[in-house]
């Protein structure tokens, strides 16, 4: 009855088991690389002017100023673009779950959705941009905003449906039972049941959003102030990011790690903060 | 007699299976009516096309028809969430809705816009809680999750969740199996206090239960009503060998 480690079936776990640590030190190690390559650089830079200032004269040679502008355009960009896409994503989430279901039709509209989150948001952007071009649109935030909705439309939508595909049927039938409309049911009862979910996917899609470079390349352009108006260009992180990555100024660089790691607190501070939002609305749902 | 629910040449199939065969029965109106049979026996079936909710389950097929105060509730003009406040059903398991106490016995008044004001809806929330025993347990909580109850008084919230939106009729399907035997008792009790007002039909598989509650009896097997008639006829002298046969605990 003793074990036989290096025989046979124990010998076949053990090494499934080898493989499966190694990935996991390799995924978390990748990360902590990550982390630790834009902290340490990224520290030195960053200064309260960074994130107070927005650039003056010579700060693209490495003079003094910050990119506020950068991070309120990507606070605007971001934010009206999960807004956009949660007008459209939890009602298709909820058509499919509500009248579409399992059907043909439903595999349909999936598979297109998993097409377009395939895409690469460059790809977006050249969309976004031709279609600006055709109805005589500048850069600007509001564009920026429908580019990033689209980009993230798919993610958010598929991350919704298969939450709320996860809906259980007893539930559904109670309030069937008492002569709901499948609407109500939708409105009432799947939301809330799965607003835990929910959250989830549009702080899936909102990381997305905040993240992508190139869809805002060509449709919000960029500019060193701090946007007024929907029609005006704006800044925005993994821009200035990528601006100032190429720059041939060593502290201009630095500064590009300093603009990764905001967005990276900022990206952390939503997950931690939709965490803690999704906990308190567990509340009332039924496990 | 007077017929509350009628089912006239009914027959149910899942996919090929046919899971009632020609039914022909009248339900009288505020009595207790109770379905039994053996497990498979297409009771439950029967119970679900009281409610419109047989057709939920995907490729199911019923001709025939079911009427309630005389209306076919399968007509094509007919209204199914009308038809579902009409006949109310209490599950075999509570489920509450994902939000508070107080929410889940007000939803269904919210839908059929009940009550004028909220005071009104305050009241009937209390009414209605107390109709189900359950308000003593709950006055101080209301706004706790429904799930915070234990699964009896999970049960008890159904029921007033369910006799908030004003139904004439209380289907149950098991409604006490999931629960233990004093959960039960109150089950029972409040179902035998509401039928003065309330047309109820209960399905069960425990024979005692539907001594104890029945006015009127439904006998099936394999999808056919074997016998149906009044309780003490029925469980005093039965006319079919089908049905002693059940009672006596042969099947």
């Amino acid at each position: 009855m003793k074990k036989k480690h290096f025989e046979g079936r124990h010998l076949v776990e053990y090494f499934m088991k080898t493989i499966m640590r190694i990935s996991l030190v390799f995924v978390a190690g990748a990360l902590g690389l990550i982390l630790w390559t834009i902290i340490s650089r990224g520290i030195p830079s960053l200064t309260w002017d960074m994130i107070t200032q927005v650039p003056k004269g010579g700060y693209y040679m490495g003079k003094e100023g910050g990119i506020l502008n950068a991070i309120i355009g990507s606070a605007y960009l971001a934010t009206g673009g999960t807004l956009l896409a949660i007008l459209l994503s939890l009602p298709i989430a909820l058509y499919l779950k509500a009248y579409i279901g399992d059907s043909k039709w439903g595999e349909y509209v999936r598979l297109s959705l998993d097409v377009l989150w395939g895409i690469p948001s460059i790809v977006y952007g050249a969309f976004g941009f031709a279609l600006m071009i055709a109805f005589g649109v500048r850069a600007s935030l509001l564009a920026g905003i429908i580019v990033l909705a689209l980009v993230e439309l798919p993610i958010m939508t598929r991350a919704m449906d298969e939450v709320i595909r996860r809906m259980p049927a007893d539930l559904e039938h109670a309030a069937l039972a008492l002569g709901s409309t499948k609407f109500e049911v939708a409105l009432r009862v799947v939301t809330r049941q799965m607003l835990p979910g929910i959250v989830t996917a549009i702080l899936l899609a909102f990381g997305r959003g905040i993240g992508d470079a190139a869809s805002v390349l060509f449709t919000a352009g960029y500019t060193d102030r701090i946007p007024t108006s929907l029609m005006r260009p704006t800044a925005s992180l993994p821009l200035a990011v990528f601006f100032q990555l190429g720059s041939p100024y060593p502290e201009v660089r630095e500064r590009g790690y300093a603009a990764a790691l905001i967005l990276t607190i900022i990206v952390l501070a939503v997950s931690f903060g939709a965490r803690w939002l999704s906990g308190r609305l567990n509340r009332y749902t039924v496990k | 007699m007077d017929t509350h629910i009628q089912a006239k040449d009914l027959n149910a199939f899942y996919g090929k299976q046919q899971a009632l065969k020609n039914v022909n029965i009248e339900i009288p109106k505020n009595q207790i009516t109770v379905i039994m049979g053996p497990s498979g026996c297409g009771k439950t079936t029967l119970l679900k096309t009281f409610n419109r909710f047989f057709e939920l389950t995907e490729g199911t097929q019923l001709t025939g028809e079911v009427l309630v105060d005389g209306q076919n509730i399968y007509d094509p003009d007919v209204d199914v969430t009308e038809v579902r406040k009409v006949v109310g059903l209490l599950a075999q398991r509570p489920s509450p809705l994902p939000m508070s106490i107080y929410d889940n016995v007000s939803y269904g008044m919210h839908i059929h816009k009940l009550k004028k004001n909220r005071a009104e809806y305050k009241t009937a929330v209390r009414h209605y809680l107390e109709i189900a025993g359950l308000w003593d347990e709950v006055q101080i909580r209301l706004h706790d999750p429904a799930t915070s109850l234990s699964i009896g008084q999970q049960q008890r919230l159904c029921l007033a969740r369910g006799l908030a939106v004003e139904p004439e009729i209380i289907l149950g399907d098991e409604p006490t199996s999931a629960l233990d035997p004093i959960s039960s008792q109150h089950i029972e009790k409040r179902l035998l206090d509401l039928k003065q007002q309330y047309t109820t039909v209960i399905v069960t598989h425990t024979l005692r239960q539907a001594k104890r509650l029945a006015d009127y009896v439904i006998y099936m097997y394999l999808g056919e009503v074997v016998e149906a008639g009044p309780a003490h006829e029925v469980f005093n002298n039965p006319q079919h060998k089908q049905t002693r046969a059940y009672l006596e605990g042969q099947i």
